[in-house]
């Protein structure tokens, strides 16, 4: 078993974040994984994205071959489009509805609706909505992730353990606001499918 | 053995402070700031061992360099152009030799992620004439850095670590092992070997000849270098090196017949491995990421009679930006995917941008303001987070080439006749490289007007602290001879944009030297400041 996902965002939208959690939860179960990540100049609210690769054999690349990921998990919906020949032709895609609007040819959100719907297993999250309501609008990357629990060969409390372990230091009211946006991710991805 | 998550970066880091180390050198800069990063946040504030940002590469080396002299284990990190601004001191560390071990960390960025260009350390190592490693993986990147201190000391002579982007910033699981002792008293170097005068250099020189033998031993020994026989009938044998080994190794299990391959992760190039290749094989493929440094070796001028070489320079693979499993997969003859297209809708870019209420756009502003009228000016800039004004909306620059270079050349350009001519540097930069030629702006009262973007920290790399910032800047303005009425400070607020626009004109007017100190805090540190 290989399976490869792409994390996909704009800078400072906590990418690096979700991929500590799954780093974490795929050690503690025993995985190979490799991940590549974007720092440095692109961190400034460009287009940022993260190669995840878990396997239970050794795994060498740390790029994933193009068609061969099995998820595109993205806290943009134009970041998500941004990696689509990346996707296996059954891939997933699971992305936050809210965009972010810093370019000025920013297209119709419509026309990315459409885009992403256009894959059969997609999914398109009120991440911001379900952000707030767990707490904290920069939550929001935790409900990708809480949605994404749902497909990632990984046990959902390990992930859980990890966002504790990730945000323990800023205090127990941050864990909590973070725990409950990915219960709120995870309900919107059993609730639709 | 315990296995711990780290970035290729790191794993390097803890593989230095396993190897007894006494202290650490660098100057930020993608893809190597979070070598140092790693180090300070282990160092217990200083007291396991010193872990320092300096001013610029040339000191972290000579710093590094010292410590070597007293018989320390010492280390210097930073990204490939670093080694252009280090280069006397690592070249002339390869004639004094290290005492302590000393080990030089070179990261490369093939593909152009955050840099000018896509320069390959290895010529770098190869033109010094030390042992340089390029480790494949994270696992490598660990070992290979604690054997790079146990050979520096056996053989007397700094080491160099090449990485590339993309192990440096990837993370994976390593196993680490026992961390040794620091070399304990200090030991001096001696003395005659350490002061360069032609005669002891010459000697220094004719012994780091003698040496080479013993680093091509070495590089032939080593396991890291390592020879797989092909498939019975399969001519086919690849050289491949560092970061490329993965891309390779992961097309390996799809080849119905495997090639011969040769592994490096060692250099000097080990020519009998090599030559053992060779006579099994009727074509070689080689695959690195960066220049083509094995290739042109392999090549020489006539090629191999008999045998067909590819690679980069007959453009079986591209001759720019980084490998990928899909050009390796090409290059060894397999079908690819091509994923999934998004027909007919157009894709915008997203590059980076300054963040809302970044204290440059605000001098950007002003400056593009007070610049109206003038029909032949330029602005020279530098490099930081404000050369994204050369972007719209700004279009505010016109050149970024290394850092410091904004001053020379402003100078450069004033005495050729552009006006007005104008300089904009960050703090850090000018710290790193601006002052000499301000120096020189002085000596000769230019005609140009250098903008300090003073905003208390080096904020394209992560906001690493800067030693060109507030009131020690002023002084060291007024020491360097710059007349006091000239030295203007603003702050960049909207608020302010007209009496900041007004104030530029005013210097941009004066036929001599002014400097404008721009002030106000990066939002993201003052963020990070609030939140914490
Ligand atoms: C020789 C060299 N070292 C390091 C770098 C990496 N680097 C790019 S910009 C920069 C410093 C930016 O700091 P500053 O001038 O204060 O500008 P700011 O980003 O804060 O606006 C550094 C270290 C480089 N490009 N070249
Ligand atoms: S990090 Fe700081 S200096 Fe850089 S763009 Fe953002 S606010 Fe401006």
């Amino acid at each position: 078993m290989t399976y490869n996902l792409i994390l996909a965002g704009v800078g400072g939208q906590g990418i690096l974040s979700i991929a500590f959690v799954i780093d974490q939860a795929s050690l503690a179960e025993g995985h190979y994984f490799l991940q590549a990540e974007v720092h440095g100049m692109s961190q400034r609210g460009g287009a940022v994205q993260s190669h995840l690769r878990l396997s239970d054999t050794k795994i060498y690349s740390p790029l994933i071959p193009q068609g061969e990921a099995d998820l595109i998990l993205s806290v943009e919906p134009l970041e998500a489009l941004r990696y689509f020949s990346y996707l296996k032709p059954r891939g997933t895609v699971i992305s936050s509805r809210s965009p972010y609007l810093n370019i000025p040819d920013y297209p119709p959100l419509e026309d990315i609706y459409r885009e992403i719907k256009k894959i059969p297993s997609s999914l398109l999250l009120e991440a911001d909505r379900l952000a707030k309501e767990a707490g904290s609008l920069r939550a929001e990357n935790m409900v990708v992730l809480g949605a994404a629990s749902v497909f990632l060969p990984l046990k959902e409390e390990n992930l859980k353990k990890f966002i504790e372990v990730l945000f323990r230091a800023k205090g127990e009211k941050v864990v909590n606001t973070n725990l409950k946006a990915f219960d709120l991710g995870r309900q919107a991805a059993t609730g639709e499918q | 053995m315990e296995k711990i998550i780290l970035l290729g970066d790191e794993a390097v880091a803890l593989g230095a402070i396993h190897s007894g180390l006494t202290a650490a050198y660098s100057y930020p800069g993608t893809p190597a700031s979070e070598i140092m990063e790693f180090l300070i946040s282990q160092s217990n504030g200083g007291k396991n061992y010193v872990a320092k940002w300096c001013v610029n590469e040339k000191v972290a080396m000579e710093e590094a360099l010292g410590v070597s002299f007293a018989g320390r284990r010492a280390m210097v990190s930073f990204k490939h152009v670093g080694l252009n601004v280090a280069a006397d001191p690592f070249i002339n560390a390869a004639i004094t030799g290290a005492n302590g071990g000393l080990v030089v960390v070179s990261a490369d960025d093939p593909g152009f992620h955050s840099s000018q260009n896509e320069q390959d350390s290895r010529f770098y190592a190869d033109f010094a004439r030390i042992l340089a490693f390029e480790p494949a993986n994270h696992q490598e990147a660990y070992d290979l850095t604690r054997e790079a201190f146990d050979l520096s000391e056996k053989f007397g002579l700094p080491v160099m670590i090449r990485l590339a982007t993309r192990l440096a910033h990837s993370r994976a699981p390593v196993e680490v092992g026992e961390a040794r002792k620091k070399n304990q008293q200090p030991e001096y170097g001696y003395g005659p070997d350490w002061t360069l005068l032609p005669a002891n250099a010459c000697r220094r020189f004719q012994d780091l000849l003698q040496r080479q033998k013993q680093l091509k031993n070495y590089a032939e020994e080593c396991p890291f270098n390592e020879l797989s026989p092909a498939d019975k009938g399969n001519r086919l044998g690849v050289v491949v090196s560092g970061l490329a080994f993965n891309y390779f190794r992961e097309v390996y299990s799809r080849l119905s017949s495997r090639p011969a391959y040769l592994k490096i992760s060692t250099y000097p190039f080990p020519e009998k491995k090599l030559l053992k290749l060779i006579e099994e094989v009727d074509e070689i493929l080689v695959i690195e990421e960066g220049y083509p440094f094995m290739e042109r070796f392999i090549r020489g001028v006539a090629g191999i009679p008999g045998k067909v070489i590819k690679g980069k320079m007959d453009e079986t693979l591209p001759t720019s930006g980084e490998l990928t499993p899909e050009t390796v997969a090409r290059a060894l003859g397999l079908p690819v995917k091509t994923g999934l297209k998004t027909d007919g809708f157009q894709l915008p870019g997203r590059p980076p941008q300054l963040c809302p209420g970044c204290p440059h756009a605000d001098t950007f502003k002003a400056l593009n303001e007070a610049l109206q009228g003038y029909d032949r000016g330029n602005v020279f800039s530098d490099i930081g987070c404000y050369t994204l004004g050369a972007l719209p909306p700004y279009k505010a620059i016109q050149t970024c080439v290394c850092m410091g270079a904004s001053v020379s050349m402003a100078k450069g350009g004033a005495e050729a006749g552009v006006y007005p001519s104008v300089a904009v540097i960050g703090d850090s930069t000018f710290a790193h490289s601006g002052i000499t030629p301000l120096l020189d702006a002085v000596y000769s009262n230019s005609d140009l007007t250098v903008i300090i973007l003073d905003n208390g920290t080096v904020a394209m790399t992560g906001a690493q602290p800067s030693f060109g910032t507030g009131e020690p800047l002023d002084r060291m303005l007024a020491g360097l001879g710059v007349s006091p009425e000239h030295i203007r400070v603003i702050i960049p607020l909207p608020k302010n944009h007209q009496l900041n626009t007004g104030i530029i004109k005013e210097e941009l007017a004066y036929h001599g030297l002014s400097v404008i100190i721009v002030r106000r805090e990066c939002v993201q540190i003052l963020g990070d400041k609030k939140r914490s």
